[in-house]
Order: C-alpha cells, then structure tokens, then sequence
C-alpha cells in the first residue's frame, strides 16, 4: 500500500506546561490537524493571533480522503500563502462524463470563467494538502503543533476552557479563551460539550478506493449509473496526482463493511470497471452517508469548525471545501474578538452565517444523494427517466445529479450586511465572496483577491474615499488606478462599477455594503454593522 | 400565468386516443417509465414552477 507517498512522521515534543506542571493560558487552542485545523492555525496567525493546535496523531491523513478542492477554498489558502504548491501538485479537471447503462448520455466542461487566480478545481490527495500546511505551519513562530496530543475532557469556565489533554508522557491540563473543534465527524469535543448533531443517515454504503494506474487515461470525471461492470449501483472514477485514481462504488445497504474492505473483494471490482488495465491498490474505505449539523456552532468557550459541526455526503465535494469556509469566517471575528474590537456577538454572527452554508450545503448534498440513490420505486423511474432523455435532449441533462460541485454560499441574511440602494448590475451583493480579477500592482500583474483579506477595505473606484475607523478597526482605502490598475477592466465589470463607486469589503473577502459614492458617515456606521456593533 | 384547467386540447378523443395508442403494447413497467419521460417534457416545456407547483397539488389529489 502508498507506493506513491511517504506520510511524514511528526515529531512528538513534551510542552514546558506539561514539564513543570503550570498549565498555561492559550489565546486559541485548536483541536485536531486536519485540513480545517490546520487552516485555523495558518489564518489566525495570519491575523497576528498566537495559536496551539492539540492532535491525536502525528502524521497526516491516511488515504486520500478528501480528493477535490474549489476555487473558493483555494482562494483562502492563496491569501495565506499555501495555494500555490497545491495548484501545482493537483490535477486539474473540466471535463466530466455521465453514463448510464453500457452508454454514455452526456458530458459537460466546467467552462470556468477566465481571469480568476485560482481555477475552479483541483484534484489532490488530502494528505499533500496537510503536508504543505504543516510545512508553512512550521514557519511561523505563531503557530504550535503539539502532535501525540489527546483531549481527554474539556470544562467550561466563564471566560476560557479547561483542557485535558494525553500525552506519550501523562495528563497534564492546559486552559484557553478559546476552543476551535476541528475534529472531523465523530468529533469528541462535540460529546464533550453536550451539543446536539442531528440529520439524515442514508441506508445506503459506498467503497472508496484509490489505485494507482499504469494506464493513459484522460484527466476526466467519469459517473456511471447502473453499468453492467456493477449493476443497479453507481460507479466513479477521478483522477488525483501522482496517477492515483479515485473510485467509488455505491454498495447498497446490505453490503457488509467489513468483508467489502478486503483487498481480495475489491480488485475483482476494480478489474471489472478497468478491464484489462494494471494497477495497484493504495487504500480503500467503506463509507455510510449522513447530512447532520450541530444545533449551534458555538458552545460557550468552545467554537465548532468543518465535519466537526456539519456532516454532509461526499458528492460534490462539500466537506473540507467547507470547513475551510468556516475557518475563513472565523477566524477574523475571533481575531477582533480577542483585540478587544468587537464583542461576542461578532462570534455569533459566526454561527448565523455559516449553520445558513451549512443546511445550504445539506440541502445540495442530500439532492445528490437521493438522484444517486433514489429512496424507492418511483424516484427511480424518474431518475431513469431524466437519464434516458438526457442523450436525446439537453433539457434534461441539467437534472442530472451526481454531485453538484460546491460554490460559496453567499451570506444574503446576514445581519453583517447593510442592503444596498441603488440599481447594481452585478453579482457582488452584500454577503457575497468577492470575485477575483488581474490587475497590476507597481507596475507588476496581479491579483485582486491577494490586495484584501488583511483587514477592511475601501474599494474605491473614485478619489474621495477616505479610511473609516470603528474603534480600534479600520477600513484602508484600496484605490483602483492609484493602488492597482484594472487594466483588463474586469474589476469595473465584476463590481459594476462607476466613477466613484466605493465597496466596503470584510477581512474574509465579502462585500459588506457598497454605494454609489462616498459618504463617511454611512460607511461608519455600515463598518460598526459588519462587527455586530449595528 | 395560472395552470389551465379548462379544456384547451383541441379533439380532445383523437389526443385520448394517441396518449391510449403509444402504450397498447406496453407492459406495466414499461409504461409507467414511458410516463415518467412524459412528465418530464412536459413539464420543461411548462417551465414555470409555479405552474408546475399547482399541477403537483391537482395531481396528488
């Protein structure tokens, strides 16, 4: 098994805490190493916020688990530095195909939309992701892996937990302002706190397995429905680095875990969907589906990020891809927070934005689910139906459902935004991610996203906006022509903008509020709104 | 736009009888998945989700 990745072993270091016996007070103590985690550490020290991260383990995942990553999720590990090397080990993919039977009805190209940084998805194992993040995470001496870390139990205090933690060298107990519990689907901290995670279990089973391939087969996203190589069953094979392949085989629900993990079971499977080809076994898992979430993302001291606090099915890559969105709305509040600019209400905001993403993810992935596995008769035959008709007419081919892949939930309630005035004729509402476009930087090309992200911006498409101060926060004027050049006009498309049009944008990259023209006083009092302070 | 439910097919026996027709051969499945296509070409050519809502409460009885 893993001919093609040797997973570093970290090394276990006793802290000075557990030494002498003096538990410490730590800003921000993160719970578990994964890809969520590990983005908590990189963006809150990236936001100047000190940051332990306590994991079980001491090395990365163990197969490639999460395989797919969206432009979103890569745009945040661009602004914290780690994007690049992702991109450049990852596979990226526009073409998929469906078929159905012995035949294939369609196939579509993601046609993603030019002038973007990062492209709409890679495929890459997820233990290269935490690899490279553990890297960075090294560098920077805000940041504390304490790997052979185990929280045994956790207390709640009035203004900061009480951890226990295992280590190879005893129980010690450590203490923080704040807990960050990223720690996946079965997290322990979720049973420590008493939260509620409730949802849908699907009776259904599906084999992952990754191989590796000798084979020439084309950077493509294949899905079968019913094919004769596995019957009444779906079947998927995606391309990762280092010509690893990614299958799945939906099972059914009487499939007995256990015995369908057993190599001798699967590369039967396996030679039937490639006849003919070589190839090697690197891991497999056997997964039952379930969409759930937490009753509040916040329990006290103690903050819920990714898995941890919602739970979806894997078609259409929803999981890390929105843990890391999680981490990106959290982190700048929390850094606020502990600067003493905004109060609790800030982190509340957290739960209101990311539980509306998260039933918004739930909704999209329990779709899929049910398109895959139609919960009885008739489903079926309409499944069947919207298949057969989509080699013959294209009205059909959106209905087909595989997975849709995911897009940022944009934040249209929240309370953080102050709703526009005016006529705009352009996506960027208040809530929603702002899109990236080239632009040039000192005579140098660039890239929008990668000028905000530090703190609050002022996008100024004119010359009279001015920084605005809530605080100890402050909103700095980005000033298009001055600051950057928007020399393929992008910017000025994507935002709508006119001669003075002027964006305040958060710390995450959302467009809080934005108006034809400057006006101080408003853009006061929208900042004061986008910190909870409205 | 509401759902129609005057009659607005014209020779509505000839209609009747090609619905009845281009399932004389068929078996149980066979028509029952003849008419879940059906439903959904009609309804794409509808479009309108409010209409298709209302005909999804006329149908469900």
């Amino acid at each position: 098994m893993f001919s093609t990745y040797d997973a570093p072993v970290y090394p276990y270091v006793q802290s000075a805490e557990q030494a002498t016996g003096q538990p410490a007070r730590h800003k921000v103590v993160v719970i578990g190493a994964g890809p969520v985690g590990l983005t908590a550490a990189l963006d809150l020290a990236a936001r100047g916020v000190p940051v332990v991260v306590v994991d079980d383990n001491n090395t990365v995942s163990v197969g490639s688990r999460a395989v797919c990553y969206a432009k979103r999720p890569l745009e945040i590990w661009d602004r914290l530095g780690v994007a690049d090397r992702m991109i450049a080990k990852g596979v990226e993919w526009k073409l998929g195909k469906v078929f159905f039977g012995d035949r294939q009805v369609y196939q579509f190209d993601l046609l993603p939309e030019g002038g973007h940084k990062c492209p709409a998805f890679i495929n890459l194992q997820q233990y290269y992701l935490e690899d490279y993040m553990v890297e960075a995470a090294a560098k920077n001496p805000l940041i504390d892996i304490r790997w052979k870390h185990k929280l045994l139990s956790l207390r709640q205090e009035a203004d900061h937990a009480m951890l226990t933690v295992e280590t190879p060298d005893g129980v010690f107990v450590t203490e923080a302002d704040w807990v960050i519990a990223c720690d996946g689907a079965n997290s322990d901290t979720r049973r420590m706190v008493g939260a509620e995670f409730t949802g849908q279990f699907f009776q259904d089973r599906f084999l992952i397995a990754d191989i590796v391939m000798k084979a020439d087969f084309p950077t493509e996203r294949w899905f079968w429905f019913d094919p004769p190589f596995h019957r009444n069953q779906s079947a998927l094979l995606h391309k990762q680095s280092d010509n690893v392949w990614r299958l799945d085989f939906q099972l059914g629900w009487d499939a007995d875990p256990e015995v369908e993990k057993r190599e001798e079971n699967i590369i039967p499977r396996v030679k039937a969907m490639l006849p003919g080809v070589e190839f090697e076994l690197e891991w497999a898992s056997v997964y039952q589906f379930a969409c759930r979430r937490i009753d509040q993302f916040r329990h006290g001291r103690v903050i819920f990020a990714g898995d941890a606090a919602h739970q979806v099915s894997p078609f259409g890559a929803r999981g890390a891809n929105t843990g890391v969105q999680d981490i990106d709305n959290l982190s700048w509040k929390l850094a606020a927070v502990l600067a003493g600019d905004a109060d609790k209400a800030l982190i509340d905001s957290y739960h209101d934005e990311r539980a509306f993403a998260a039933d918004d993810n739930i909704l999209n992935s329990t779709r899929s689910t049910d398109f895959i596995t139609p919960k009885n008769a008739a489903s079926k035959r309409f499944r069947n139906a919207v298949l057969d008709l989509a080699e013959r007419a294209s009205f059909a081919r959106p209905l087909v459902n595989s997975g849709r892949l995911s897009t940022p939930t944009p934040y249209v309630q929240s309370t953080l935004n102050t709703p526009d005035a005016g006529i705009w004729h352009s996506k960027m509402t208040p809530g929603t991610v702002c899109s990236d476009a080239p632009v040039m930087v000192a005579g140098q090309p660039g890239w929008f996203l990668r000028q905000i992200g530090k703190s609050f911006t002022l996008l100024d498409f004119g010359t009279q906006a001015e920084a605005v101060s809530v605080g100890g926060t402050t909103a700095k004027v980005l000033r298009v022509g001055e600051d950057l050049e928007d020399t393929e006009r992008l910017l000025v498309k994507r935002y709508d903008a006119q001669p003075g049009t002027v964006y305040l944008i958060r710390p995450d990259q959302h467009v809080a509020a934005r108006w034809r023209s400057f006006n101080p006083v408003e853009v006061q009092a929208a900042l004061a709104r986008a910190l909870a302070k409205g | 736009m509401t759902l129609i439910l005057k009659p607005n097919i014209p020779d509505p026996d000839g209609f009747y009888q090609d619905l009845t027709d281009t399932q004389r051969d068929l078996d149980e499945a066979s028509a029952s998945d003849m008419n879940a296509r059906l439903v959904l070409i009609l309804a794409n050519h509808i479009g309108d989700r409010k209409i298709l809502a209302e005909a999804l409460a006329l149908a469900a009885l």
